[in-house]
């Protein structure tokens, strides 16, 4: 069995004295998709956050590719698309390529600058996500489905192995958040990447996904999206009041 | 009317005045687009105080203002870190301690003299050798600085937490430029004075923010900016008799001026030319 891309080992996670996540355990094995889904509060973003670094866990261990997070120095390997990119400032003078070839600054190293290699490894990236005809318009001009994107681009543009995408279908309408789902099969089918998602919208990550974590504070379900639905889950983190309704299209 | 490059002084002005001109849009850049212009005033201010300590204790008022400058650049980056929310209170701060100290360095050495309306207002005409070297030795520290560190200082620009995600030492890329800003400044002084300097941080490159299409070009019209309004301002000051400072800052306005009104009235004319000529594209 090959090893595991994520572990997490008893993580927890408080703002002062609140808690915002309790003791979280599960593993991610290579080549899987995960959607992580909850309610407003439960702790998604903060538990992405953890995973790449940008918070510490007050307790608990996490291990990226085998490694203690705290040893764990190739961060080229995982790509992270943060919650709400298209909140960034739009007037920034960066162009589509300037963008993605941000994505090569660790990689790179410091001192170094980027070169022919690099220009062919954007040029990649932007095709992959069917953005290379934007390559020279600046970034805050795009649409909001084409700037996300792009910034799918930048966070592939290092081949990573683990993709993490933090609500990446905010403010994307319905037919580039298709685009957006079919691009992420072909990530995970043909460049073997694998995949993390939190999203809010529970139908169409459990259709898209492999497996499911449920979290509010706690986790509360790790396992199939069959096992999901067919379990008093959603009863328990989102309480009586939620229901389900079925559309038929 | 280019008499006046028989002088040394004018020499020695030109050549500090180039050296501030490539300097300032070189930091600027990463300020503005950070949203951290306040950083100036707050460097003039702490320089201020350096000159004011240097003239109480009868040391050379710049090697103190870089001094003082840099120690004000490593507290700011404890209180930026304590307290990341609030960066702005952190720069406020600063401020007040910068211009309290020199209140009292200023009222303790008695010095409200020429000297200080010098380091106030800028003397460009007045630099000495010495301060020349002293100009142009920070000048390539920094310019080396920040070319090394220009893929990190632009993403940190863009999304300082994909960098840090991403693995960029963040803490240690800003704390260098923190330092950078803090020697820009205190060299930057002596030509524009401490009350203009940051001026000239912030207006050519809000003026090039205005053509450039891209990073790279925006980059390369905030250095046009910035050398044309010295090299115009140092003229203008030579030839009608006004302060070097002054003239140099408002020529910088009035590029920026004339930047908003070429990207209103002809659209993406300079922009597509800026386009490309500078950054390499083409329009769509």
């Amino acid at each position: 069995m090959s090893q595991p891309i994520l572990e997490l080992e008893h993580v927890s996670f408080h703002y002062g004295a609140r808690p915002v996540l309790e003791d979280i355990n599960f593993t991610v094995p290579a080549g899987d998709f995960l959607g992580i889904v909850g309610p407003n509060g439960s702790g998604k973003s903060t538990l992405l956050k953890i995973i790449v670094g940008l918070l510490r866990p007050s307790s608990g261990k996490v291990r990226l590719f085998g490694v203690d997070h705290d040893r764990f120095k190739e961060w080229t390997k995982i790509g992270y698309v943060a919650q709400n990119v298209a909140a960034f400032n739009h007037s920034f003078p960066a162009t589509v390529t300037e963008t993605v070839m941000a994505g090569l600054t660790a990689s790179l190293g410091l001192f170094n600058r980027p070169g022919k290699e690099e220009r062919m490894q954007v040029e990649e990236a932007l095709e992959s996500v069917d953005v290379l005809s934007l390559k020279n318009n600046t970034i805050g001009e795009l649409s909001g489905g084409q700037q996300q994107r792009v910034f799918i681009a930048r966070a592939l543009v290092s081949r990573p192995r683990l993709l993490i995408l933090d609500e990446p279908t905010v403010g994307v309408d319905m037919e580039n958040k298709e685009r957006f789902y079919e691009l992420l099969t072909v990530l995970r089918k043909q460049h073997g990447i694998t995949l993390m998602m939190v999203s809010h919208d529970i139908g169409v990550v459990t259709e898209q996904v492999q497996s499911v974590a449920c979290l509010n504070k706690k986790l509360y379900f790790h396992g199939t999206p069959g096992d999901f639905w067919s379990e008093d889950t959603l009863y328990r983190v989102y309480g009586p009041a939620a229901r389900v309704l079925h559309h038929s299209h | 009317m280019f008499d006046f490059w028989a002088y040394a002084f004018m020499q020695r002005a030109f050549f500090a005045g180039l050296i501030v001109a490539v300097l300032c849009p070189t930091i600027g850049v990463y300020l503005v687009l950070r949203r951290l212009s306040m950083v100036g005033e707050m460097f003039a201010h702490v320089s201020l105080a350096g000159v004011a300590l240097g003239m109480f204790t009868r040391v050379y008022p710049l090697a103190m203002a870089l001094g003082l400058s840099l120690v004000a650049a490593a507290i700011l980056e404890v209180l930026r870190r304590s307290y990341r929310v609030f960066t702005d209170l952190a720069i406020a701060i600063m401020i007040s301690a910068g211009i309290s100290l020199a209140v009292i360095f200023i009222s303790l050495s008695g010095s409200f003299n020429m000297d200080l309306f010098s380091y106030l207002f800028g003397s460009i005409i007045a630099i000495m050798p010495k301060d020349l070297m002293l100009i142009a030795l920070v000048g390539v520290v920094v310019v080396i600085l920040v070319l090394l560190l220009q893929k990190e200082l632009f993403f940190i620009a863009f999304d300082e937490d994909a960098a840090r995600a991403a693995g960029i030492p963040v803490d240690l890329v800003n704390a260098v430029f923190v330092a950078a800003t803090a020697l820009t400044i205190a060299v930057s002084m002596r030509v524009v004075g401490i009350l203009l300097v940051s001026s000239l941080i912030t207006v050519p490159v809000a003026a090039a923010l205005q053509v450039g299409r891209s990073f790279r070009a925006t980059v390369t019209f905030s250095y046009l900016f910035a050398i044309l309004s010295v090299l115009c301002g140092l003229f203008l000051a030579y030839h009608v008799n006004l302060a070097p400072g002054g003239s140099i800052v408002l020529v910088s306005i009035i590029f920026f001026i004339l930047a908003i009104i070429c990207r209103k009235f002809t659209g993406t004319g300079v922009r597509w030319v800026a386009a490309k000529h500078i950054s390499g594209g083409t329009e769509k």
